[in-house]
């Protein structure tokens, strides 16, 4: 067993860290203040390979494994948790799933211009009455001479205003409830309407959006098999939420980081509140949390690049992770104080950003669920 | 252009930096980086190569075999390959036996150009261009905040407190780059993946031909006698904020004819 990362790990991570800090973490706030989409930030990440980097190197990928791809995420959310969310949505969300799934023509067709940062991908699954319960889509897919005519709404869709290439789930199966009579399609920009972009409480430099579709697609853009969409969304997950860990892991240590400055400068009673074991625990806690989820995000990241199933690991590690950057974001604040509390410091932001953590990619209850099953089996379904 | 750029690999800024009380030389355990002063003079190498479409940039160093860790950070932002003096008997080299090595490295590089960083960012020394500049009786432009070759000459634009020195010398010469001159660009994924596969040649003393007596402790002309922590400032004066700090920083400055 070995914790080490690589030297090549540490060359990735050094690189997005030092990416972050120049071009990312000057301007975070302010993108957050306007609602602004950084998008000269992802042509400069495009150009370091950065919108690929766990694809192989025959689509125009960086060819680096999982766990490079979830310590970029890592860095650039520990700077800017939108930027971590639009990359994250875009390489694990889109990408990797028209590698998994896609035909020969798909991946030849689509995910070079994805991987070399030249399109934007997306993935159009929740709609107004289905989150948690995905299967309960009501968006349609109907057979027609030449295809497929698709029609619809979906809600919450992450890079929406801003993306080429999505992946829209559709019930295409009559007569068939729930998950299985669901089918995933390639749709482009063109064939999507963005109705709204929401006001989110955080992650103000990433947008997410209401779309609408009535359009007619090619037999072609049938991504996997018809009536197992679900298991693409499904299998599309697994992996997203390890990203997402990553995200919650960088927002985490951005947290300890401001505290940690802080807790050196700030001096009350004649001290440096770091004197004060008050603020030491707080801050031991903090970093002991994070060491831990970052551990679980790494195991899994490994776990998925190894080929090994990676479902329970994953939720383990989204699941944990996201709950210590909700409960240390807010503990940062606390370190800080009332300027904590302000927008002159960027810990509300972690604050603001870190709740959404729980809640897409999968809720801590879905994970709850997942990992509950794995130890009961059958007796943890419903029945 | 054949350009040489000498670099160093030293220990990471952000990590607390002793010295080994025996030897009086810096504890490099810590996490060492390529040194940032190189980082200037490796773009600017590959900058001139990617004007003219030709040449090649290696690197050479001084300094243990684990040093290539962070040399590979220049192969990653382009350079073409690494040569590494490495050699027991050249450890605790001072500035002159550094010298002494990395000229010999250099002579069988033949380069067109050879280029420096400013200084090191652990020793701060910033001489040893000019020692090696002398060794290979090559003539020296320093401090250059602005560089144009063409045909058998360069023109490098130093800056000084007056404004700016132009000044020409023929190639082959040795030049050493301030951090103004560029900002160094950041190595992408592919240079990263494609750096380990790049030629990355550790040597000998005497693979380069150098006598190992003139490197090392042995060859060095300068001794260590005794460190101290720099003495605090005897002239600052600290202003105590009880409200009225402002004005007295003001009155200070005033004082001082700064305003």
């Amino acid at each position: 067993m070995d914790f080490e990362l690589t030297s090549e790990h540490r060359e990735i991570q050094t690189l997005a860290r030092e990416f972050a800090a120049s071009e990312i973490a000057p301007f975070a706030s302010e993108w957050d203040r306007d609602r602004r989409f950084p998008a000269e930030v992802f042509s400069k990440l495009a150009d370091l390979g950065l919108m690929g980097v766990c694809v192989p190197e025959e689509f125009d990928g960086a060819g680096c494994d999982f766990l490079s791809y979830v310590l970029v995420l890592e860095e650039l959310s520990r700077a800017d948790a939108g930027v971590g969310v639009t990359l994250a949505v875009h390489t694990s969300a889109c990408t990797l799933p028209l590698l998994m799934f896609g035909t020969t023509a798909q991946i030849a067709q689509y995910v070079p211009p994805l991987a070399r940062g030249e399109a934007l991908g997306a993935f159009a699954l929740t709609e107004a009455g289905a989150g948690s319960d995905a299967g309960a889509i009501v968006s349609h897919g109907t057979e027609s001479a030449t295809g497929w005519h698709l029609a619809g709404t979906k809600q919450w869709i992450t890079n929406g205003s801003f993306a080429d290439t999505f992946i829209v789930f559709a019930r295409t199966e009559t007569g068939v409830e729930g998950p299985r009579g669901i089918s995933a399609f390639i749709l482009d920009a063109s064939q999507v309407a963005v109705t709204r972009e929401e006001h989110k409480l955080g992650l103000n430099s990433s947008s997410t959006v209401d779309l609408v579709f009535d359009t007619d697609v090619l037999a072609d853009r049938l991504l996997g098999e018809r009536g197992r969409g679900f298991g693409v969304a499904m299998a599309t997950l697994d992996g997203g939420r390890i990203g997402i860990g990553a995200q919650a892991v960088g927002i985490a240590q951005a947290a300890l980081d401001a505290a940690c400055a802080y807790a050196k400068e700030r001096r009350a009673f004649g001290k440096a509140i770091g004197e004060f074991q008050a603020i030491q625990q707080k801050l031991a806690t903090m970093a002991t949390e994070i060491e831990a989820a970052r551990l679980l995000v790494y195991r899994a990241a490994m776990l998925k690049e190894h080929g090994k199933p990676h479902t329970v690991a994953g939720a383990q590690a989204k699941l944990f992770a996201s709950e210590v950057a909700r409960r240390q974001t807010s503990e940062a604040i606390q370190v800080l104080g009332g300027y904590g509390y302000t927008k002159e410091a960027p810990v509300e932001r972690y604050f603001r950003d870190a709740k959404v953590t729980e809640i897409y990619e999968g809720t801590s209850e879905i994970q709850r669920l997942v990992i509950a099953r794995s130890l009961l089996g059958e007796l943890g379904r419903p029945s | 252009m054949r350009i040489a750029v000498c670099v160093k690999s030293v220990p990471d800024a952000g990590s607390a930096r002793t010295i080994e009380s025996g030897t009086k030389r810096l504890d490099r355990s810590a996490d060492a980086v390529l040194n940032p002063y190189d980082a200037n003079a490796i773009e600017e190498a590959l900058r001139l190569n990617e004007t003219s479409g030709e040449g090649e940039v290696v690197l050479v160093s001084l300094g243990p075999e684990k040093a290539l860790d962070a040399l590979r950070k220049g192969l990653a932002m382009g350079a073409d390959r690494v040569v590494l003096v490495s050699d027991e008997a050249a450890i605790g080299s001072d500035l002159v036996a550094t010298s002494y090595a990395l000229a010999k490295a250099l002579e069988r590089e033949d380069a067109d150009l050879v280029l420096f960083g400013q200084q090191g960012s652990d020793s701060d020394g910033a001489v040893l261009w000019a020692a090696v500049a002398d060794r290979l009786r090559r003539p020296l432009i320093s401090q250059v905040a602005e560089l144009t070759v063409s045909d058998s000459t360069i023109t490098g634009k130093r800056q000084t407190e007056n404004g700016y020195d132009t000044i020409q010398a023929p190639l082959p010469a040795v030049v050493a780059v301030t951090d103004a001159i560029n900002e160094p660009r950041y190595p992408s994924l592919k240079g990263i993946m494609g750096a380990k596969k790049k030629p990355q040649d550790v040597v000998s003393l005497s693979d380069i031909g150098a006598d190992a007596t003139r490197a090392g402790e042995a060859g060095s002309r300068t001794t260590v006698m005794t460190l101290s922590p720099p003495p605090p400032r005897g002239d600052s004066k600290k202003i105590e904020d009880d409200g009225s700090a402002a004005a007295a920083i003001v009155a200070f400055l005033e004082e001082k004819k700064l305003l």
